[in-house]
């Protein structure tokens, strides 16, 4: 058997895989965010009638999971590998089955399962169904048909792909400790690459950040949001929402919100990435009924 | 005589969603058919994760041809009749058949190949699929209108014997090929009837039967562990899972690192049943093995040695967490988490949790100071909680039973026992900790481990055992078959939690609405029934929900944190109100001795009240549950006449039984005959006239009378009463009267001593005499002095009856 591949050599080979299959690689968004979810290539681009097909890296911050380095498993901030097919191709699984084949799991040897999770954004007024992928009992990928976004019905359906790089990373190459990964082959560590950057960012999200300016963040990213919706730049609105929501995750890692106060902050961001998502909607209808006559939203 | 055969293959289908999709797919295949005419055939069915599948046997190659007759007006009706019938059948006039003067519509169905019927009703049992969750995928789901299954629907099979049935529907056409399992079989399979379709795709690697996979899980499983000198720990619930996530379910064991069990089992258990999936073992001393079973999904080459590792992998991760959180927990004392709680909503109506402990704590306190939960309620009991009736099988309970001591090797120095503190004491300190655990790491992580942990908790940092073990199962019982608690301080507590949360939200007029239930109170309610019942708790619940209810008014009793001794006495200042009945009757002027708010003592009275016939309204449904006949309950709750309730449910119940074993006894039927015959007559004669007058000339009747102002009334009415008497009885009357003084007091000390057999018994003597008053006295006598007496004699045996129950509403 060949020796397993390294980290950077997995997302490698899985970009080259989805780049095959005639998807666009994109590189990671610039900017903060929770999930790949997140990024416009997935939330905007399952909007509306155009087909899309895209798969990209997105580094996800959680600001709560950090672990100031000490967990094996858990991490403030790691990779998700994303894939957006749109309209959901009809061999999807076997698409995805393909791409763990290419990464080095063997079929023959290996349990994979396809058990029911159906997923839900509250942020992004958006949900579907799916599954978890379990490989030999691990969840190695979130596989979500998505019906609604920003509160719109998906016309057509999306399938999306989130493998969790470093957690199929340390299956493939049997590590107990994420920090023990091969970050290549040339002998660096995620360790080498991440473990300092872990102490430290654990530390700023719960004890360091200035709470006042978080706060003030949050506003200025609502009423900036607010600005580019009234300018009809929504994609420029949408980023806002962004940063809204991260700031809010950063806030709520200082412990600085309440039990009470928590529903009201999600409720902020959610409204404010529903706006984005109507107002590039209300913004593109025109161009995609040229193409896709009587397509509503 | 044909079969057919229907496979809907789609992606994987939730396991938990398996065998409801059986059943329907059955169901609308029958209605399908009955709308063409073809009788409901031998159905079967089968899941899979990726097939849902129907055969049906002996099917008719044709269906019959049906001639349907619709009367309509007559031929000379006026027009508008006419025209209406030609509406509701869509037919012209040219087509009715007239017979006999009167138009008929005449349809005639011809008969129809089966295998068109079919053809028809696969693409409409698709569209009427009622899946719990359904979606839309691909190119089609441009428009909003595109077919939903519960996953991608990716082909049809569908033969009739060995013919395909041709139809489309969701973008997908029948046909007679297949997929096998997804890793052993990857190419295409052909079916050649119904006949061959199991055993066919048994050679790829599919066992459509899951109730054969599940058959397969539970013996392999038990070989497995077998294997490793280990007991599996069964799970009906997990089986079912497994084989509907499984089409080649192979079960394989592994083992994880013994440090993890220092963790208490029940969460070792739930983590790997919860999240994994896995079984769990016991070792030959019956404790948790560092052992899981899993089930994969195929045959592995190298025997599934890969497999174990990955899954043990992810076990021991799971694990570690859980143990960090333990550990973690164990840092802090449970009254040190208490803080948190006063950041939880309980209710928005209600404050916070913190204010439910407060409410709880003391509640638990007045249950015992009041002499409800006592230090011997149930007296050698050992245990903590006494195993459910009938219990023991059933699903698998979310929470572990507690067949593990509390104390754990890793938890430090074992708890002290409660003697040094009272009982009192323990249940006000238990119910202070009780949900202490929700704010901890390892309850956010498994909310259903609340109760159990708070109970570890408790007991690593020293409280006594009876503290912890109240803290552990005051949620109990959860549902029925669950244990129900006997252990004093627990049950005090438990009673505690429950009476205030029903109190409280009938106090906010958030009370159960049909079918709706959100707070979960109607299982709250049977829990109380429970522990009062198999405690023999004697409990007003009146009384005790409406101290639940002024506390969670905010007033409290006048003295709200007085000493034991002073609280006793505040409540005794109330005990007189229920014993009046005044509070069930929910008379409008209530008296209000010594109440600081008089406000809010009439919503808690009014609150009390109404828990109250909600209570009995579930002690009825518990018992009809349990075979019961409820008119012996809704006779033995109406007491004293009309309004007052009993509301002590052990003494309701003991009503109820002695008035069931007493009805069917001859005389208990022959009383009840007496009593039926004398209680119309009083109904017929002497309508609303129901009150206690002193008939006998024995009793002073001023007695009865405390206003001054009334007693001349009282007085004036004794005497012409007097007069009323004042003539020969006759030999029969005269027996009954001396018969009802003489079972009067009987009955009334047995009553008393709540012997209510002996009270029937008492009663039973009036039988022969009353026989002998129907038969030869004359109540409607034209004197009508004699009248009123005879009617007064007959109100007396009623109302002698129903000191017991009234007997009015047993039935037959």
């Amino acid at each position: 058997m060949a020796a397993p591949l390294s980290f950077q050599k997995m997302i490698l080979t899985l970009h080259d895989y989805w780049s095959d299959r005639g998807c666009v690689i994109l590189q990671p968004y610039d900017m903060r965010m929770g999930a790949g979810t997140f990024h416009p290539a997935t939330t905007l681009r399952a909007l509306g009638p155009e087909p899309w097909n895209a798969a990209f890296v997105q580094p996800s911050r959680r600001p709560t999971d950090g672990r100031y380095g000490e967990n094996p498993n858990r991490l403030q901030h790691y990779y998700q590998y994303q894939v957006i097919l749109k309209p959901s191709p009809p061999d999807l699984q076997e698409l995805y089955l393909g791409s763990l084949a290419a990464i080095g799991i063997d079929f023959t040897q290996h349990d994979i399962r396809f058990v029911e999770d159906d997923w839900e954004s509250p942020t992004l007024g958006a949900w579907g169904l799916g599954w978890e992928v379990w490989c030999d009992g691990m969840e190695v990928t979130q596989f979500t048909y998505f019906q609604q976004m920003g509160g719109f019905d998906c016309k057509p359906v999306a399938g999306e792909l989130t493998y969790g790089l470093e957690r199929l990373a340390m299956y493939i190459q049997d590590k107990d400790s994420v920090y023990d990964l091969a970050f290549n082959d040339a002998g660096v560590t995620y360790g080498d690459v991440f473990l300092e950057n872990e102490r430290q960012m654990s530390k700023w999200n719960f004890e360091v950040a200035d709470t006042d300016g978080l706060f003030d963040l949050f506003r200025k990213a609502a009423a900036e949001c607010e600005n580019a919706l009234a300018n009809d730049v929504p994609i420029a609105a949408y980023e806002q929402a962004i940063e809204a929501s991260h700031v809010f995750n950063l806030l709520n890692a200082r412990g600085v919100i309440s039990v009470a106060e928590r529903q009201a902050y999600i409720g902020r961001v959610r409204d404010l990435a529903k706006a984005s998502c109507a107002k590039f909607i209300e913004t593109q209808t025109p161009v995609w009924q040229a193409k896709y006559p009587g397509w509503v939203a | 005589m044909t079969d057919f055969l229907l496979e809907l293959r789609s992606e994987e289908i939730p396991a938990r969603m398996q065998a409801k999709a059986r059943e329907d797919l059955s169901k609308l295949f029958v209605g399908e058919l009955a709308k063409a005419g073809i009788a409901a055939p031998r159905i079967t069915t089968y899941a899979t994760p990726r097939r849902l599948v129907l055969i049906a046997h002996d099917l008719p190659e044709r269906t019959e041809a049906v001639r349907e007759e619709v009367k309509g007006p007559r031929a000379s009706a006026p027009p508008q009749a006419l025209e209406g019938f030609l509406r509701k059948t869509g037919l012209t006039r040219e087509a009715l058949t007239e017979r006999d003067g009167v138009l008929f519509a005449v349809t005639e169905v011809p008969g129809r190949e089966t295998a068109q019927v079919l053809a028809t009703a696969i693409p409409a049992i698709v569209r009427a699929f009622p899946w719990p969750k359904s979606m839309r995928w691909g190119a089609a789901s441009l428009s909003p209108e595109s077919p939903r299954w519960v996953r991608p629907l990716q082909g049809i099979v569908a033969l009739f014997g060995s013919d395909v049935v041709p139809c489309e529907v969701a973008g997908v056409t029948s046909g007679a090929v297949t997929l096998g399992h997804r890793f052993h079989h990857a190419g295409p399979i052909t079916i050649g009837s119904a006949a061959d379709y199991v055993e066919k795709l048994r050679a790829c690697h599919v066992i459509v039967d899951q109730d054969e996979r599940a058959a397969i899980i539970a013996v392999g499983a038990k070989m497995a562990a077998q294997g490793a000198g280990l007991r599996l720990v069964e799970d009906e619930g997990l089986l079912a899972e497994n084989a509907g996530l499984t089409e080649w379910p192979v079960p394989l064991i592994g083992r994880f690192d013994e440090a993890f069990l220092a963790v208490p089992p029940e969460v070792i258990q739930l983590t790997a049943r919860v999240n994994q999936k896995y079984f769990v073992c016991r070792d030959g001393a019956g404790q948790l093995a560092n052992a899981f079973v899993c089930t994969a999904n195929i045959d592995a080459a190298d025997g599934g040695e890969r497999i174990v590792a990955g899954n043990a992998k992810v076990l021991a991760a799971r694990l570690s967490d859980a143990k960090f959180f333990y550990e973690t927990d164990l840092k802090t004392r449970l009254e040190d988490q208490l803080p948190k709680l006063d950041k939880i909503v309980f209710h928005e109506k209600l404050g916070t949790v913190a204010n439910k402990v407060e409410r709880v704590a003391k509640l638990a306190r007045w249950l015992v100071e009041s002499g409800v939960v006592g230090a011997e309620i149930l007296p050698g009991t050992g245990r903590g909680t006494a195993g459910a009736a009938g219990g023991g099988g059933g699903a698998p309970a979310a929470v572990p039973p507690a067949d593990t001591p509390l104390h754990h090797p890793a938890d430090g120095p074992p708890p002290r026992t409660g003697e040094d503190m009272s009982l009192a004491d323990m249940a006000e300190r238990a119910a202070r900790l009780a949900k202490a655990d929700l704010v901890t790491g390892m309850v956010g992580e498994f909310p259903e481990l609340q109760g159990l942990m708070g109970g570890y908790y408790a007991a690593a940092q020293g409280e006594p055992f009876e503290v912890a073990e109240a803290v552990r199962d005051h949620y109990k019982p959860v549902g029925q078959g669950d244990d129900v608690p006997t252990a004093p301080v627990t049950v005090a507590v438990a009673l505690a939690d429950k009476l205030d949360t029903i109190t409280q939200f009938f106090r906010v007029d958030l009370q159960p609405t049909g079918s709706k239930d959100p707070f979960a109170l109607r299982r709250a309610a049977l829990g109380i029934v429970s522990l009062v019942r198999t405690n023999h708790l004697r409990l007003s619940i009146v009384t005790s929900s409406f101290i639940a209810a002024l506390e969670g008014l905010g007033t409290g009793w006048p003295a709200r944190d007085a000493q034991a001794g002073t609280l006793r006495e505040t409540i005794a200042q109330f005990e007189p109100i229920a014993a009046l009945k005044a509070l069930a009757a929910l008379a409008p002027s209530l008296p209000k001795p010594g109440t600081p708010n008089p406000e809010n003592f009439e919503k808690a009275v009014r609150a009390a009240a109404s828990v109250r016939d909600f209570m009995l309204e579930r002690l009825e449904f518990a018992e009809r549950s349990g075979g019961a006949r409820v008119d012996f309950i809704r006779a033995a709750v109406i007491i004293d006449g009309a309004n007052a309730r009993e509301d002590d449910l052990v003494r309701l119940l003991a009503r109820v039984h002695a008035l069931q074993a007493f009805v069917t006894t001859e005389d208990g039927a022959n009383l009840l005959a007496g009593y039926k015959r004398a209680a119309n007559i009083l109904k017929k004669e002497a309508p609303g006239s129901s009150k206690h007058i002193p008939e006998t000339g024995e009793e002073d009747p001023l007695a009865m009378v405390e206003d001054p102002d009334f007693a001349p009334v009282v007085a004036e009415l004794a005497r012409t009463n007097r007069e009323a008497r004042d003539y020969d009885r006759e030999l029969a009357e005269a027996a009954l009267v001396a018969a009802l003084d003489a079972a009067e007091p009987r009955a009334e000390a047995a009553i008393d001593a709540e012997d209510f057999a002996g009270a029937m018994a008492a009663l039973a003597s009036l039988r022969a005499p009353i026989d002998a008053f129907f038969t030869d006295v004359t109540v409607n006598d034209a004197d009508s002095h004699k009248r009123t007496a005879r009617l007064a004699l007959l109100a007396r045996v009623r109302d002698a009856v129903h000191r017991v129950a009234d007997f009015s509403k047993i039935e037959g």
